[in-house]
């Protein structure tokens, strides 16, 4: 305790920024010409970045005084709150990753919004910065209840961000969105009462270390993955997310795909694995054949897709499903690895849809034939799209090749079959991937629209580089990550090995 | 004679409401019309003042040899219904003098019936909680008809008063086979009576009774009718005060009268909770109309309150009070927005009327939100803790199939709270509301800031194991 609680101003310094843009435009809101809208817009942009930025200049100083050496939880801050609910907030390694991930894509997410979100600029960014906090908290809170609020109240201004900015059919797809992950929650949240209950604290230290009955475990496990699994999100249970992401604004996208979907990994490994290890181990088979089932028929179906958002939407459920693989190998390798994808995927995801957003903005469609032959016209663009076609595939020499062969490996000492039917889903990757980038990007010209488009401007280029450096520089140096989440790692693993 | 220290020290807050009711009557009658708009400021004046005298004299105690017994658990809902009682009188100004209805007695109603609740709180005697329950129905009947020229509200008050009438007749039906069956009509005596079927069969009509009061499923139907046609701020005073008292001595009756044979009703009340929940989160979602959706919102938050009476006095008591103190402030605030719509030509009571709302009036729309979000009990927002407390009181007592209704009526009533969030943020914006009453509109602000952000940040002090449980444990007999 003692000294600057760094973790609770960088969780809530988005919000505290997200009230005052309110308040400023709250009270600037008679002075409104025509001309002057597009300024203020301008403005308000600039104002969420600033504070996104500075969000992240904190997460970093906050990585700078983390000790990688130490395994247990770091920076605590712990408040009595509210009986055996307290507020209590605190990184491991692979806390740490995942809120340097959120705090590293929000900025890009406004940034990438400069020019594609003209309505309700307002709304917009206040709707970012109070996710952004809720993200960042998901992975700071030490505390059940704490986690479920900032896990449960990030949906509603993700619901605003797709209601609002949405494409056609965005009102469906944000009520899907919502109801598909509350019910899963909720269930969650009785199994995280009845936990509370028997182990009379709600602090992630006291519950990781009391044994829960084996046959209780079992229903508490299934409970979590209720929630979990809609997060991830796992087959059969994905279906919320093409929707999702086809209506989605881009930056929506982005963030969906970049950290939402993590809050899924995070929570098996935070809770499944150390706290309900006997459940784990139980139900490894099954949660192998779901993985699988996730990676080989999602990639399937993402090569039968005519728009392009959907076919990344379901490459991202194929690329989880690898995470999934990772986490329930229960050993070094397939954690590491599963880590390590999430990051990657964050990354790679969310360039992907960014580039998606390049060619939506100048032309309002997403549909894979409308295009073709974009090299003639752009090709700066036509680079980068290349750069992260290889990484999703898995190209060694980008992130995604690690992640992807960390967790084979680590699965494949666990269960040879899962490794093999999880290396299926590797060739399905490139050919769907492929494809796609053969029929919009190779070829000649053919949709006369698109002969006098643009390449690339410069606030493009400003979002998508940082992704493609830090993609190569995690590729050929995955120990920086490795270092930071190796201790996280090894205790979850002990804690698997005390409760078995 | 009575020792008077006592009785104040009892009923100190119901003395000076009698009192204050009745000079007032008084002066309303020789004033006449100059008294209407100022009797308003008085009433509210003097119903905080009750909130003030119930605070004062929190610890209550025993008058009128038993009669009235007022305990921690009875003054916590008191302070808070006078409360809420004096902010509905405060809001109702304005929409009766637009209407043309603005009358001294329409505050003096407010009045009587807080006083009714104030009774029925202090009852230790199923005549004294009779007497109690027909001062706040009869005030609520007029209350719900006191709009003479519209139908609709005619039809509410009458609709109220007959099917009200018949719930007393059952109740007292029930309290007389009580009363039959053990031999005395004190609650302290009836604590100690054994069981006998008849007794049993009385607690089942007494059950029946207070079901209707507190609009629990299936005694619910007439809630959405007489919310829809009554005067919205009656329906505001409605869905606050009163819930909240109904619904506390609800609790207090099967906690401290039947305390002892909990597990021959602990299924009914479970089976009536259950049954609140899903007709509640159901039948809200067919609704066009803001105050009947509401009034299916309403049926499915007294559910979840009774979930908390079915887990018993030890768990149910603090969770009972935490939940239902966060619900009627989100309440009485939902009912002032519905309050503040207004376009020519009236008052506006269909939701795609709300369209909009966000671009029109950002800040009420804010508001608004946070109290819709509030209600269905997500977090971060106050109303969160609540559901969070009848969760833990559920899952403790082990009733587990009805939490897992619970979870479930709480995803489907989330269809039409998401509703009125998607039309007031996505849709197009119709024409602008006119220019609300300050009040209204702070009324609405103030309400969303309590439930939503005050609840949530001080829910340690307020909810188990702050002063709810300090309520709560005056419960002990």
């Amino acid at each position: 305790m003692g000294g600057f609680p760094i973790l609770t101003a960088m969780t809530f310094l988005p919000l505290v920024g997200a009230a005052l843009i309110l308040l400023v435009r709250a009270a600037t809101a008679g002075s409104r010409g025509a001309a002057d809208e597009g300024r203020q817009n301008r403005a308000i942009l600039l104002a969420s970045l600033i504070i996104s930025a500075a969000t992240f200049v904190l997460s970093v100083a906050a990585f700078l005084s983390f000790d990688k050496a130490q395994a247990g939880y770091q920076l605590v801050e712990h408040y009595a709150w509210y009986g055996p609910i307290s507020y209590k907030l605190g990184v491991d390694g692979l806390s740490m990753t995942l809120i340097l991930l959120t705090t590293f894509l929000t900025p890009i997410c406004l940034l990438a919004s400069w020019n594609s979100i003209d309505k309700r600029v307002t709304e917009y960014v206040v709707a970012f910065l109070v996710l952004e906090t809720f993200m960042i908290g998901v992975f700071t809170a030490l505390d059940l209840v704490l986690f479920y609020i900032f896990f449960e109240a990030g949906l509603i201004p993700m619901f605003l961000i797709i209601g609002i900015w949405g494409g056609k059919d965005r009102i469906y797809a944000s009520y899907k969105f919502f109801l598909y992950t509350l019910i899963g929650s909720l269930l969650l949240l009785v199994a995280a009462i009845y936990m509370i209950s028997s182990a009379g604290s709600a602090d992630f230290e006291v519950l990781e270390q009391y044994a829960f009955d084996p046959s209780v475990q079992t229903w508490l496990w299934l409970a979590f993955l209720a929630s979990f699994a809609v997060k991830l999100p796992m087959w059969p249970v994905h279906t919320w997310l093409p929707d999702a992401h086809v209506q989605a604004p881009t930056a929506g996208s982005v963030v969906l795909a970049g950290v939402l979907l993590k809050m899924g990994g995070y929570g098996m490994l935070r809770f499944s694995l150390p706290m309900f290890p006997d459940a784990s181990a139980f139900f490894q088979p099954m949660m192998f054949a779901l993985a699988i089932i996730a990676i080989v028929y999602t990639s399937l179906v993402a090569w039968r897709q005519t728009d392009m958002k959907k076919l990344i939407a379901y490459s991202s459920v194929a690329h989880m499903g690898f995470v999934t693989l990772g986490i329930f190998a229960f050993n070094e390798t397939g954690i590491q690895g599963a880590i390590f994808q999430m990051l990657s995927h964050g990354l790679i995801s969310g360039a992907l849809f960014l580039i998606v957003g390049v060619v939506y903005d100048r032309m309002h469609t997403r549909d894979i034939a409308a295009y073709g032959g974009l090299v003639n016209k752009m090709p700066i663009y036509a680079g980068f799209f290349m750069l992260f076609t290889m990484a999703n595939v898995g190209l060694p020499g980008t992130s995604g090749f690690i992640g992807e062969i960390l967790t084979m490996v680590g699965s494949f000492q666990a269960a040879t079959w899962a490794a093999v039917g999880a290396a299926l889903g590797v060739i399905f990757s490139a050919v769907y991937m492929l494809t796609l980038y053969r029929r919009t990007v190779f070829g000649e010209v053919t949709n006369p629209k698109l002969a006098d488009i643009k390449d690339m401007n410069r606030i493009e280029w400003i979002c998508i580089a940082p992704l493609a450096a830090l993609t190569i520089l995690f590729g050929v140096a995955p120990n920086l990550i490795f270092a930071v989440t190796g201790g996280a790692t090894e205790r979850i693993i002990a804690l698997m090995a005390g409760g078995q | 004679m009575f020792d008077t220290q006592s009785v104040v020290q009892a009923l100190a807050p119901e003395l000076w409401l009698a009192a204050a009711a009745l000079v007032l009557v008084l002066a309303g009658a020789i004033i006449g019309e100059r008294f209407n708009s100022l009797s308003y400021k008085v009433c509210t004046a003097v119903l905080f003042a009750a909130a003030a005298l119930s605070a004062l004299h929190l610890q209550g105690g025993e008058a009128f040899n038993g009669l009235v017994k007022t305990t921690t658990f009875t003054n916590f809902t008191k302070v808070i219904s006078y409360t809420l009682a004096a902010v509905a009188v405060f809001l109702s100004e304005g929409f009766l003098k637009r209407h043309e209805i603005s009358r001294y007695e329409y505050p003096l109603l407010m009045v009587l019936a807080s006083l009714g609740m104030g009774i029925i709180l202090s009852a230790n005697d199923l005549m004294t909680l009779y007497m109690g329950i027909e001062t706040l129905s009869l005030s609520s009947y007029v209350l719900a008809a006191f709009h003479r020229d519209s139908a609709r509200s005619s039809e509410a008050g009458l609709k109220y008063f007959v099917l009200g009438a018949l719930a007393s007749g059952i109740l007292l039906y029930g309290a007389s086979l009580v009363y039959g069956f053990t031999g005395t009509t004190s609650f302290n005596g009836l604590t100690e009576a054994g069981e006998s079927v008849g007794a049993m069969f009385g607690m089942v009509l007494m059950i029946v009774g207070l079901a209707f009061k507190v609009s629990a499923a299936p005694m619910h139907v007439w809630t959405p009718d007489v919310y829809e046609g009554a005067p919205t701020p009656v329906v505001a005073f409605f869905s606050s005060a009163p819930k909240f008292a109904s619904l506390v001595v609800f609790a207090n009756v099967m906690f401290t009268l039947f305390g002892s044979v909990i597990d021959q009703w602990q299924l009914i009340i479970a089976i009536i909770a259950g049954l609140s929940m899903i007709v509640g989160s159901l039948g809200g979602l067919t609704q066009n109309n803001l105050k009947r959706l509401l009034a299916y919102s309403s049926i499915a938050n007294v559910g979840y309150a009774l979930v908390a009476v079915a887990a018993g006095q030890a768990l149910g008591a603090p969770a009972l009070l935490t939940f239902s103190t966060i619900y009627v402030v989100s309440s009485l605030g939902l009912f002032a927005g519905v309050l503040a719509m207004r376009r020519r030509g009236g008052m506006v009571e269909s939701i795609q009327e709300l369209g909009g709302l966000a671009r029109r009036q950002p800040i009420f729309a804010i508001a608004m939100t946070m109290l819709v979000l509030s209600v269905a009990g997500l977090p971060p927002f106050g109303g969160f803790f609540g559901k969070y407390e009848i969760l833990r009181a559920g899952v403790d007592a082990g009733l587990i199939p009805l939490t897992i209704v619970l979870v479930l009526a709480s995803v489907v009533s989330l269809g039409y709270y998401l509703r009125l969030i998607k039309v007031m943020w996505f849709d197009e914006p119709k024409e602008a509301f006119e220019r609300v009453d300050v009040t209204v509109l702070g009324t609405v602000i103030a309400c969303a800031v309590i439930a939503g952000i005050v609840f949530m940040v001080f829910i340690g002090e307020l909810g188990a194991g702050g002063w709810a449980s300090y309520a709560a444990a005056g419960l002990n007999p």
